[in-house]
């Protein structure tokens, strides 16, 4: 790491003890290369960054008015939004601040698999990151639970009662998730507790991400790989400028609805508190959990003699546990949807059929939605476990190009061309 | 180096060295698991939440057909004074039918009072038909609006996801009218 140069005495003086500059440079600086094709789906896990340091630098300050007892968290929320100095805009970034981070964490992984950002060699960079979805939905079901509403403590109800489907231990583990026997205090200051700790684990899986992301470096959107110095251009100016202008784009839509509709995705009777006597009519999570929750419902029978509500917690469950193996059921070398013909329709059904699994997870139990509901949830597995290695089998994709500097250099005319082929033998 | 400061390898390249590294590698971990204990056990159910365990409740204000709730544990248990119209509705349905197969007659002491745990046996929710206006399901019973399960006049499964019959928490009678829960 000698090769960092500053004419700063103090930062001299740092780096020769502690390398850190020269450490930032070749991590998100101008020694670090990055293909010079990203598009703006790339910069989606900056946001993502950007969307955790949000949420922690407002959860800690809300944290600090927050009190975590089943008699006086529901009054602690309004205090917050009545009495604390700009406690209701504090609330309302963490709110849908979380909402947000959703937003951006599913473009991304959606970005994933349109691109094959998962094959070989990024598998585990992949992996880490499904880690870092589920603790993600676990600290946001946690965040939910704390102001204690009615949506609070039903969500908190229903989703710890999942676990009494495991056999013989079920009702136990149950008992010991909430220290009691039902959702009550000693629930509330534990989820309070972890929720506070989760985050600071979801950072430390993030620079395990990044460090993984590093190895190899970007996908890109032709999915080939890096030939030479001629396909790269540095990560800084090119990328911080780029990923600092999608954050800008970013915050105009984030503080549109932070200011202006900041309740228009939560549920207007979490502003009820909780009552442990009288259920809602209607339990719905949170929309960024809806599909699951489609998923979960749509068992509505026994297979031999295993009960429906464990099937449906354990298919609830393996719709995200599935895109752990996903590298290795999507056998195709081509990462690319670009230049996959069959895989690129097969990613918009599944698109789509996400979607279809949201809506049927807003609406009620019933016919039809029970019935569109089994089909999408037959449909996104068969997606996983039937089509892609099928398409691994089947799928004649397009030629590849040669390199990700060639058909920019060489579209730029002849002269062009003549300088960058040497260079890309190189 | 190494070679010197090791014993003869005994046979197959064991050496006690290596026996030392199992036993005390095992030993470090069955004590860790004791010391992770106290943590786990600690989110368990505490004194001071067990202690709560029981709740007298007087049935002399509740008419026939009249049904209360009251609370145990954190929890509402539904009281119903049954009419002989439930009573005989529960008593005629074959138990083949049944999910959860389990005649009226274990369901209540005093056949005219059914005491249940208010909480579906799907994922938790309280179902509705204690007030008059709740819907009462299918079969005169409760209907859980979460996810649709319905239970008949003597808060067993008919029909729906919840896999059990409601569940009958330990009671007993101290007077003709006065029942301890818990």
């Amino acid at each position: 790491m000698s090769d960092f140069k500053s004419n700063n005495a103090i930062i001299q003086w740092i780096e020769y003890r502690l390398p850190i500059f020269s450490f930032i440079d070749h991590s998100v600086g101008s020694k670090y290369p990055a293909p010079r094709n990203l598009s703006y789906w790339w910069n989606f896990g900056s946001l993502a960054g950007l969307a955790l340091v949000i949420m922690i630098a407002t959860g800690i300050v809300l944290a600090m008015q927050y009190t975590p007892h089943v008699t006086m968290a529901f009054d602690s929320v309004e205090r917050i939004m009545r009495d604390v100095n700009y406690g209701w805009m504090l609330r309302y970034i963490h709110m849908n601040g979380a909402s947000f981070f959703f937003i951006v964490v599913y473009i991304h992984l959606f970005r994933g698999l349109y691109y094959g950002s998962y094959k070989a060699p990024r598998e585990l960079l992949w992996m880490i990151g499904v880690v870092i979805l589920l603790a993600m939905m676990a600290t946001a079901f946690m965040g939910y639970v704390l102001p204690w509403g009615q949506m609070s403590f039903w969500a908190a109800k229903v989703i710890t009662n999942l676990f009494s489907a495991i056999p013989l231990v079920g009702e136990t583990i149950v008992t010991w998730l909430w220290g009691g026997f039902t959702v009550g205090n000693p629930t509330l200051n534990r989820f309070y507790a972890l929720h506070y700790l989760l985050p600071f684990v979801i950072v430390g899986l993030v620079i395990i991400h990044i460090w993984a992301l590093h190895r190899f470096g970007s996908n890109n959107p032709l999915g080939i790989d890096v030939k030479g110095p001629q396909d790269t251009i540095p990560f800084h100016p090119y990328y911080t400028v780029k990923d600092l202008y999608g954050m800008g784009v970013y915050l105009i839509a984030f503080a549109a609805v932070v200011f202006f509709a900041p309740n228009s995705l939560g549920e207007p009777i979490n502003y009820v508190e909780a009552n442990p006597l009288v259920t809602p009519a209607h339990i719905v999570p949170e929309w960024y959990f809806l599909p699951y929750y489609a998923i979960l419902r749509s068992i509505t029978f026994d297979i031999w003699f295993i009960p429906a509500k464990l099937i449906g917690v354990i298919m609830m469950f393996g719709s995200i546990l599935i895109l752990l193996v996903l590298p290795w059921l999507d056998r195709s070398p081509v990462r690319s949807a670009r230049f996959r013909p069959l895989y690129r329709q097969f990613f918009w059904i599944l698109v789509v059929d996400c979607i279809v699994l949201g809506w049927v997870g807003a609406n009620p139990p019933e016919p039809p939605y029970i019935y569109i509901g089994q089909v999408a949830t037959a449909y996104y597995f068969a997606h996983f476990i039937i089509i892609l290695p099928l398409l691994s089998v089947l799928e004649r994709p397009r030629p590849l190009p040669a390199s990700i500097s060639e058909p920019v250099l060489k579209g730029g005319g002849a002269a062009l061309g003549a300088t960058a082929n040497p260079m890309e033998k190189a | 180096m190494a070679e010197s400061a090791n014993p003869a390898p005994s046979r197959d390249g064991e050496t006690r060295r290596d026996f030392l590294i199992l036993a005390a590698g095992g030993l470090g971990a069955i004590g860790t698991a004791v010391a992770v204990w106290p943590l786990i056990d600690s989110m368990n159910p505490s004194a001071d939440v067990l202690a709560l365990a029981s709740t007298e409740v007087d049935l002399t204000p509740v008419e026939e057909g009249m049904a209360i709730t009251v609370m145990w544990r954190g929890n509402p248990v539904f009281i119903r004074h049954r009419t002989p119209a439930d009573i005989e509705a529960a008593r005629a349905v074959p138990l083949e039918e049944l999910p959860d197969p389990e005649p009226d007659e274990a369901r209540a002491k005093k056949p005219e009072w059914l005491i249940m745990i208010g909480v579906c046996t799907h994922l938790g929710c309280v179902p509705k038909g204690q007030k008059p206006g709740d819907p009462k399901g299918d079969y005169n019973g409760w209907f859980c609006p979460c996810h649709g399960s319905h239970y008949d006049t003597a808060g067993r499964i008919r029909k729906g996801p919840a896999p059990k019959n409601l569940v009958i928490p330990p009671y007993e009678y101290l007077t003709e009218t006065l029942v301890r829960i818990g």
